[in-house]
């Protein structure tokens, strides 16, 4: 069902854990649908220098979780905004088509930690928009997972 | 790595000896039934004696034993069948919240085409009100359809004392025995069953054969029409194998059956006792003595069933979850729901289910591992973290 890679990032997730004087933190999901992911993102000088995570959900979640902590960590403000739910996905091999919400919530989570940061440091950061609370409220993406 | 199967409520292994039964009925004895020469006789023969094993399992007459494709066509033919038959006097069907999707599917069809069911509630342990049941009867109810035994939770329903309500009020009582068959006793005499479903690959038997009970003189219109066999009440060609490998498996699942539900038991209790003594914040789902000897099924706060699922794979042991992500959709088990747990106790359930091959000694491997792998989700759970956060500052 999964592939090797999403398995590995399942097995032998990266960067779990929690940042202590995190820069951002940004939490997406419910546990009314079965995932959540808390991300924490450590930000000097316009750059994400580390990325932690904790994820409740599923194997794809965690994967996503982990990749995109993997993905974003060494970026750019500028740059991290580019990572979105498909990528994360296509550098995981591809998730099965009922789990690609998972990686809506690891897009989302990044951009609520960005929105937080933002906040807190007073800036605006261009292209970001305020963060969704919840990936589940989007019933028409739900919709063309399910047509997928 | 040992495979450690503890999901004998999603299908078993068919038994040698039921193999061995089936075999002949592939290649030399594979005449057709109805044909009248010598060679198709003797397959004629195994069909008759194999509806005569299973009849006096359930405590039911030769003749009102009609072979299936299995478990699901058995429940779309009983109510679909009474609905058509009896719609002069009614349209009205009650069912319960906790049905599997063979029967709860079905009813929703029916919806669909004019027909008004009432879907009974059950309490925290998965049991169904029987003042409910009674007060829900009503002029036009032509069918009640209560599961003998559920199949996530296990719990057993109080079935002679539903047939006598459905007696006493002249009402149709089917229910769905697939998980109940080889766990309990079943008498439809006794207990006032009218129809009853079950199927072959529950019970170490071959997957794609099932029966449906119909209690003898029951007007119920055919769901499967063409050729006259089942004496022309259910058309195709009979799936002959199936029906000899189902019978075999029948009458193994009732042969020194009280030993048999003793292991079940020990083994049952002894995972659910050691799954709550080591694991904080988890709980049992389903009545704790009113279940399958079979099914254990808990919910572990604050983790994801799926991930639970998989990482138990990982140590080679195969079990099932009520969680969303396993079912495809967002919503998790309705049967977990309807007992009242939130959807994230819901989403963090688990459910072994054991068979006549599992040992003790693989319970205690289920126990060491279980709470290494709950600690490990946990420590990544965000749900935890605010649990000890919010637990500290009490």
């Amino acid at each position: 069902m999964y592939s090797e890679k999403v398995m590995d990032h399942f097995m032998n997730p990266r960067n779990v854990g929690e940042i202590e004087d995190a820069s951002g933190v940004g939490t997406v999901g419910n546990a009314k649908c079965g995932d959540i992911m808390k991300v924490y993102l450590k930000i000097e000088d316009n750059i994400i220098k580390d990325a932690k995570f904790k994820t409740f959900g599923c194997g794809a979640a965690v994967a996503t979780s982990s990749m995109a902590t993997e993905l974003v960590i060494g970026k750019t403000i500028e740059e991290a905004l580019k990572i979105t739910n498909k990528s994360v996905a296509e550098a995981l091999d591809g998730l099965p088509p009922v789990k690609m919400h998972c990686s809506l919530l690891a897009e989302e989570s990044l951009h609520a930690a960005l929105w937080d940061y933002a906040q807190k440091n007073n800036i605006t950061i261009e292209g970001l928009e305020p963060p969704v609370a919840d990936v589940h409220d989007h019933d028409q993406e739900h919709n063309e997972e399910e047509e997928a | 790595m040992e495979h450690i199967y503890l999901d004998n409520a999603a299908t078993t292994p068919v038994k040698p000896e039921v193999l061995d039964a089936m075999i002949p009925y592939f290649t030399q004895n594979f005449g057709n039934p109805s044909s009248v020469y010598k060679i198709a006789q003797i397959n004629k023969k195994a069909v008759d004696e194999s509806r005569e094993t299973i009849a006096k399992a359930l405590g039911a007459q030769t003749n009102e034993i009609f072979f299936t494709s299995g478990g699901t066509e058995a429940d779309n033919w009983a109510i679909k069948g009474i609905a058509e038959a009896h719609k002069a006097k009614g349209n009205h069907i009650i069912t319960t919240k906790i049905e599997h999707h063979a029967v709860l599917h079905t009813c929703e069809f029916l919806e669909k085409h004019g027909y008004e069911v009432t879907y009974l509630d059950v309490n925290e342990d998965g049991l169904i009100d029987l003042n409910e049941l009674e007060s829900a009867i009503k002029d036009t109810t032509i069918l009640i359809s209560v599961m003998y035994a559920n199949n996530e939770i296990g719990t057993i329903q109080p079935i002679a004392e539903i047939g006598a309500i459905a007696k006493k009020h002249n009402v149709y009582f089917h229910t769905d025995a697939v998980q109940a068959v080889g766990q309990v006793k079943i008498d439809v005499k006794e207990q006032n069953i009218d129809l009853l479903s079950l199927s072959g690959h529950k019970i170490n038997g071959p997957k794609g054969i099932g029966i449906l009970y119909i209690r003898r003189g029951l007007k119920l219109e055919n769901l499967i029409h063409g050729g006259a066999q089942e004496r022309g009440r259910r058309a195709g060609t009979e799936n002959v194998a199936g029906i000899v490998g189902l019978a075999k498996a029948m009458e193994l699942t009732y042969t020194n059956f009280d030993a048999k539900i003793e292991k079940l038991t020990k083994l049952r209790d002894k995972l659910i006792d050691g799954l709550l003594a080591t694991i904080p914040y988890a709980k049992l789902n389903g009545h704790r003595t009113m279940r399958l000897p079979n099914n254990a099924n808990i919910s572990v706060e604050f983790v994801e069933g799926e991930s639970l699922l998989l990482l138990l794979d990982m140590n080679g042991i195969a079990a099932s979850s009520g969680s969303a992500c396993t079912s495809g959709s967002l919503d998790p088990s309705h049967v977990l729901l309807a007992l009242g747990l939130p959807h994230e106790k819901a989403h963090g359930s688990i459910r072994f289910t054991f068979g006549e091959m599992n040992t003790e000694e693989q319970v205690d491997f289920v126990l060491e591992k279980m709470p290494q792998i709950v600690d490990r989700m946990r420590q990544m759970s965000p749900l935890y973290e605010d649990f000890l956060k919010q637990k500290q500052d009490k």
